[in-house]
C-alpha cells in the first residue's frame, strides 16, 4: 500500500522552494548580456497615429534599439491569431480583424503597444520610451457594448460593421417559443456580469534569446501553456518552425486564465532578440498588467424564464451582448458561446432553451477566459433568475430548485443545448450543503442580527459546469483551432525511479505533488521516487496546458494511459524472467506476480532488466522502459454542487460582511483533499471578489478608471470569511480516474450565492435584483431610496 | 552613483545604486535575492515585504539609500543554515497556506512581524486585519489565517488548544 497515493493530503513538494525564496519565476532569471525592453503604449482609447518620431529617444543613454509596427510589418510578421472561430446565425464566419503585434496606423485601446524600446537597463528603456514623440489624431472611443452597436458609434475596426464580431445562436427557437406560449408566468431579468481584471500576483514577464549559430530562439514566459504559445507564435506570427523555437514557462505566479493567451509582447520580444542579438527581458508593471492582460466577463444579458403554475421551468431564452474588447484574444469567441450559453440548462430539466449572443468590439482591453470562463456568467444568470422566479411565484427557494433538478437516476442526461452530462447528484450536494450551513437555523440568526441592527440574509446557488473541453473532433466542429487532448511521457529509470513529463502546467495547482501521488498509487512505488517535469517545450513532447480545470481529468488520464503501457511492457519482461505466460502475470502494489504462486518481481527489478537486457526477450521487445500517451477525452466533465452564503448588511453604511460561506462540490475523484479544498477556497474568494468588490470600470470613451490596485478592489483577508468546504462526489464515467476538475468550481458557484444572500438581506427594501459588485454605495442607495419613498407615502 | 553598505541576512553587503533605486531593486537585481517579489507599483500588495531593523517594510516603498547601514532580513534569511525552515514557513507548509507561491515571501515576512508584535495572543480578526497590506490571489486567505494562528503558538512556545485546529 502506498501511503502517499490517491486520497492522501500529502504536503506539497513545491512548497519548500516557494517558502524559502527559491522559486524560479521568470523575472527572477537573468541572462548574460541581457537587455531590457519597455513598451510605449497608447494613452488614447482610439486614435490615428499620424507620426512616430524615435530620433531623440534613439540617441538616449543606453538605448540599443527601438522598434515600431512598421519594422515588424516590413519583415512580414503576422498578426496575433485567434484560436477559436465562431459562425454567425447565417453560417458566415465571425469578423476576425488583424491584431498587429505593435500598432500600425491606429491604436484601439489604452495600453495598445506602439513601440518597443530595448536598452541596457529597464530605467533607460523607460526614459527613452517616454521620449518617443507620437502625434495622434483622436478618433473618440467607446467602451459600452450597447453604445458600440448603436448607429453612428465609432468603429473599432474599419472593416467590421456596427462593431459586431459575430451574431450567434444555439438551441431550438421554435420549441422555446412554444414553451413560452404555454407559460403560467414569464420571469424577466436584465443583468450585467461585471468586467474583471484577473490580477494574478505575478505580473506577466518574458525573456527572449536568439542563438545565431544554431538559429534557435528561446522564450521564457509566464504562461499556462508553453506549447500553445510555441504553436501560435511560431506558426502564425513569426514563422519559426518548432525545432527552432523553445518556450519555457518556469514557476508561474498564478494565471486564472490570463496567462493562457498568446500576447503581442511575447512575439515582439522573440522577434527582436534576433535583431539585437542579445537576450531581452521584459516585466510588466502592475499598471501595465491592468491595461494589457486580457480582462474577464463583461456580458450584458436579458433573460426570460417561462414557468408553470407549480414552479416547473418550461423554457428559457437569453440574449447576451459580450464585450470582446479591441481585438480577439486567443480563446475569446468561445467564452460567451460554447463555454457559457451551453450551460444554460444548469442543473435543471428545462426542456426548451434558446440563446443568442452578439459579440461586440469596443475600445477596451481584449476580454477572454478568466477563472470559470463563461460558466460563471451562465450560472449567475440562471441562479439569479431562479431566485427571482421563486420570489415572483411566492415559492421557497430550495423547493423550486428541488422541483426542477435533473434527478440522480437520469444520467447520462442530454440537455436541450448540446451537452450531455455524464453524472451528478444535485439533491445530495444541496442536502449536504444545507446541513453544513445550518440552513434550518438561519431564521434564528436573522433575528439575532436584527436585534443588533443588522440585516442578515442567506442565499444559495446550485450549479453544474463543464470542463476539460473535448473531444478534439467535437471542439473542432464547434470552432476550436486546436486539439484538446493532453500528453504524458513516463520515463522509468534503471533503478526504478520515474520522471513524468506532462503537457499540463502548474502555476499554483500543486501538480508536482498531485501527479506524483497519482503515479505512486498506480505504479506502487514510493512518492519520493517520482519527479514531475512540466513547462518546457524542449523537455515535454507536447501539451495543451492548464486551463478549464483540465489538468487531472485530461492530463492525469494521459498519465494513466502511459502507465498502462509501462505496466504491460513490465508484465512481458516479468513473464520472460519468471518463465510464465503473459496472462498469468499480474501487477499489483508495485510487484509483478505469477498468479497463484509466490513468484514475483519488484518494479525496480523489471526496470533494471529493461535497461540491462542480459536475460531479456530481445526478439519481441525493445529494451528500455519509457512510454508516451496522448489522451483525447470522450466528453466534457461536469463538476457541480451547491454554495450557500450568509451575509450581514449594515444599513447605515451599506457594507456587506460575508459571515459564512459553505460549499459542497462534486468534483469527481479527489487525489489530494488538502489541495482540492484550497482550490475551492481560492475560487470562492475570487467569486466573492466579483460579487462584492471587483469592477474594471471604463469611462464612456474607453479610459480605464480602476487601473491600479488603489482603484480596483482586490479581496483582502478581512473581506473574506472562513470558507467551509465539503465534497460529495459522483465519478466521471468516461475517464479512467473518474476525475471531473476543481479549479473553477469556486469562482462559478459563488457569485450568485452571494448576491442571492444580499437580495435576501434586503427583502424589506423591495429589491428584485442587484448587479455585481454589490458595493456599499449601491446598497446604501437602495436602502436610502426606499426609506425616502416610505417617508413620502 | 552612491555606494551603500548594509547587512542583509546577517552578511555585509554593498552596492552602487542610483538615488532612485528602490530597496527591492537593490535586493533583487544587485544582490540577486529574488525571493522578495514585486506584485504592484502602488504599494498595495505586500509581495515585497522584508524586515528592516526589526520592522516589516514594503521594500518597494523604500529607497535603497534609505537602507544604508540597516539590518535587512529577507525570506532567504529565515531558514537556519542547515535548511530547517522557520516555524512560520513550516506552518505555511503544514496548512497549505500557499499555492502559486508568489505572495508567499511577503506574506510570511508580514506574518512573522504580526506574531512577534502580539505576544499576548492573536485572534482570527487580528490576523485578518494584520494582513490588510498583503494580497493573495490564490488561497482565499483561509489557510494563511490558519497557518499564522498555529505559528503563533509555536513561536511563543505555547501549546495549541486542540479545538482551535
Ligand atoms: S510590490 Fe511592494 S507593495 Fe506591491
Ligand atoms: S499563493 Fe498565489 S498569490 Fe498567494
Amino acid at each position: 500500500m502506498i501511503v502517499d497515493g490517491i486520497g492522501a493530503s500529502v504536503k506539497r513538494v513545491e512548497d519548500h522552494r516557494f517558502l524559502s525564496g527559491k522559486g524560479h519565476y521568470t523575472d527572477d532569471m537573468n541572462r548574460p548580456g541581457q537587455t531590457h525592453a519597455v513598451f510605449r503604449r497608447s494613452d488614447s482609447p482610439h486614435a490615428r497615429i499620424k507620426s512616430i518620431d524615435i530620433a531623440a529617444a534613439s540617441k538616449m543613454a543606453g538605448v540599443v534599439a527601438i522598434f515600431t509596427g512598421a519594422d515588424l510589418a516590413a519583415e512580414g510578421v503576422g498578426g496575433v491569431p485567434c484560436g477559436w472561430q465562431i459562425h454567425n446565425k447565417d453560417g458566415s464566419p465571425m469578423a476576425e480583424p488583424m491584431h498587429p503585434v505593435l500598432a500600425i496606423d491606429k491604436v484601439r485601446h489604452v495600453g495598445d503597444p506602439i513601440a518597443m524600446v530595448v536598452a541596457e537597463t529597464k530605467q533607460q528603456a523607460k526614459d527613452a520610451a517616454e521620449a518617443i514623440n507620437i502625434e495622434f489624431e483622436e478618433l473618440g472611443g467607446i467602451s459600452d457594448v450597447r453604445a458600440a452597436i448603436a448607429p453612428g458609434a465609432p468603429l473599432v475596426h474599419d472593416d467590421v460593421a456596427s462593431n459586431v464580431c459575430f451574431d450567434w445562436h444555439i438551441g431550438d427557437k421554435a420549441a422555446t417559443e412554444a414553451a413560452f406560449a404555454n407559460a403560467f408566468k414569464i420571469i424577466k431579468l436584465d443583468l450585467t456580469n461585471n468586467r474583471l481584471v484577473p490580477n494574478a500576483m505575478e505580473p506577466r514577464a518574458a525573456i527572449s534569446e536568439y542563438d545565431i549559430s544554431s538559429g534557435e530562439y528561446t522564450l521564457h514566459t509566464t504562461s499556462q501553456n508553453p506549447h500553445v504559445i510555441r504553436l501560435l507564435m511560431g506558426a502564425f506570427v513569426l514563422h519559426i518552425p518548432e525545432h527552432k523555437l523553445r518556450v519555457v514557462a518556469p514557476d508561474v505566479g498564478g494565471g486564472f486564465g490570463s496567462k493562457i493567451f498568446h500576447y503581442a509582447e511575447e512575439a515582439a520580444l522573440t522577434w527582436a532578440a534576433a535583431k539585437v542579438l542579445r537576450p531581452i527581458k521584459w516585466t510588466a508593471d502592475r499598471s501595465e498588467s491592468f491595461i494589457t492582460d486580457a480582462h474577464g466577463r463583461d456580458h450584458v444579458s436579458h433573460a426570460e424564464l417561462a414557468v408553470a403554475e407549480d414552479g416547473k421551468f418550461l423554457g428559457l431564452r437569453v440574449e447576451t451582448l459580450a464585450n470582446m474588447g479591441a481585438y480577439l484574444s486567443t480563446f475569446a469567441p468561445s467564452v460567451p458561446t460554447y463555454l457559457s450559453a451551453t450551460l444554460l440548462a444548469g442543473v435543471y430539466t428545462t426542456p426548451a432553451i434558446y440563446a443568442q449572443v452578439k459579440a461586440v468590439f469596443t475600445h477596451t482591453v481584449p476580454v477572454d477566459a478568466y477563472r470559470g470562463a463563461g460558466r460563471p456568467e451562465a450560472t449567475f444568470l440562471l441562479e439569479r433568475i431562479v431566485d427571482v422566479a421563486a420570489r415572483d411565484l411566492g415559492m421557497d427557494r430550495v423547493e423550486i430548485r428541488r422541483k426542477n433538478f435533473i434527478p440522480a437516476d437520469a444520467f447520462p442526461y442530454q440537455t436541450p443545448i448540446a451537452l450531455q452530462y455524464d453524472s451528478g447528484d444535485y439533491q445530495t450536494t444541496l442536502r449536504e450543503c444545507l446541513r453544513m450551513a445550518d440552513y434550518d437555523g438561519f431564521e434564528a440568526r436573522r433575528k439575532a442580527a436584527a436585534a443588533k441592527g443588522k440585516l442578515r440574509g442567506i442565499g444559495m446557488s446550485t450549479y453544474v459546469e463543464a470542463c476539460g473541453i473535448a473531444p478534439s473532433a467535437v471542439a473542432g466542429a464547434l470552432g476550436a483551432r486546436a486539439g484538446l487532448y493532453e500528453v504524458a511521457n513516463i520515463r522509468v529509470h534503471p533503478t526504478g525511479s520515474v520522471t513524468v513529463f506532462t503537457g499540463a502546467h502548474s502555476h499554483g495547482q500543486g501538480h508536482e505533488t498531485t501527479f506524483a501521488q497519482l503515479v505512486a498509487d498506480q505504479l506502487g512505488i514510493p512518492f519520493n521516487q517520482i519527479e514531475i517535469v512540466h513547462g518546457d517545450t524542449s523537455k515535454v513532447p507536447f501539451g495543451m496546458g492548464t486551463y478549464g480545470s483540465r489538468s487531472l481529468s485530461v492530463g492525469g488520464s494521459a498519465m494513466v494511459k502511459a502507465m498502462d503501457k509501462i505496466i504491460l511492457k513490465g508484465r512481458k519482461i516479468a513473464a520472460h524472467l519468471m518463465e510464465a505466460s503473459l496472462d498469468d502475470v499480474e501487477f499489483k502494489d508495485g510487484k509483478f506476480t505469477v498468479t497463484g504462486t509466490d513468484k514475483s518481481k519488484a518494479f525496480a527489478e523489471i526496470s533494471l532488466t529493461a535497461y540491462v537486457p542480459h536475460n531479456y526477450p530481445i526478439e519481441e521487445l525493445e529494451p528500455g522502459l519509457e512510454e508516451t500517451a496522448f489522451y483525447d477525452p470522450k466528453n466534457f466533465t461536469y463538476p457541480g454542487g451547491c454554495h450557500i452564503c450568509e451575509v450581514e448588511i449594515d444599513p447605515n453604511t451599506g457594507t456587506v460582511a460575508v459571515i459564512n460561506f459553505t460549499a459542497v462540490d462534486d468534483v469527481g475523484r479527489v487525489i489530494n483533499p488538502m489541495i482540492v479544498e484550497g482550490q475551492v477556497q481560492g475560487g470562492i474568494a475570487q467569486g466573492i471578489g466579483q460579487a462584492l468588490l471587483e469592477h474594471a470600470i471604463y469611462d464612456e470613451s474607453g479610459q480605464l478608471l480602476s487601473g491600479s490596485m488603489m482603484d480596483y478592489t482586490m479581496p483582502r483577508a478581512d473581506d473574506l470569511p472562513n470558507i467551509l468546504v465539503g465534497t460529495e462526489s459522483t465519478m466521471c464515467t468516461h475517464n479512467p480516474l473518474g476525475a471531473k476538475g476543481v479549479g473553477e468550481v469556486g469562482a462559478i458557484g459563488s457569485p450568485p450565492a452571494v448576491i442571492n444572500a444580499v437580495v435576501d438581506a434586503l427583502r424589506d427594501y423591495d429589491v428584485r435584483h442587484l448587479d455585481m459588485p454589490a458595493t456599499p454605495a449601491k446598497i446604501w442607495g437602495i436602502i436610502n431610496a426606499h426609506t425616502l419613498k416610505m417617508a413620502a407615502e | 552613483m552612491p555606494q551603500i553598505s548594509l547587512t542583509v541576512n546577517g552578511k555585509p553587503a554593498s552596492a552602487e545604486v542610483e538615488s532612485r533605486t528602490l530597496l527591492v531593486e537593490l535586493l533583487r537585481e544587485k544582490l540577486h535575492l529574488t525571493g522578495t517579489h514585486v506584485g504592484c507599483d502602488t504599494s498595495q500588495c505586500g509581495a515585497c515585504v522584508v524586515e528592516v531593523d526589526g520592522k516589516s517594510v514594503k521594500s518597494c516603498t523604500m529607497l535603497a539609500v534609505q537602507a544604508a547601514g540597516a539590518h535587512v532580513t529577507t525570506i532567504e534569511g529565515l531558514a537556519s543554515a542547515d535548511g530547517k525552515l522557520h516555524p512560520m514557513q513550516e506552518m505555511f507548509r503544514e496548512h497549505h497556506a500557499l499555492q502559486c507561491g508568489y505572495c508567499t515571501p511577503g506574506m510570511v515576512m508580514s506574518a512573522i512581524d504580526l506574531v512577534n508584535s502580539h505576544p499576548d495572543g492573536l485572534s482570527e480578526e487580528q490576523i485578518r486585519h494584520g494582513l490588510e497590506g498583503n494580497i493573495c490571489r490564490c488561497t482565499g486567505y483561509h489557510n494563511i489565517v490558519k497557518a499564522i494562528h498555529a505559528a503563533w503558538f509555536v513561536m511563543h512556545g505555547k501549546e495549541m488548544p486542540i479545538a482551535a485546529e
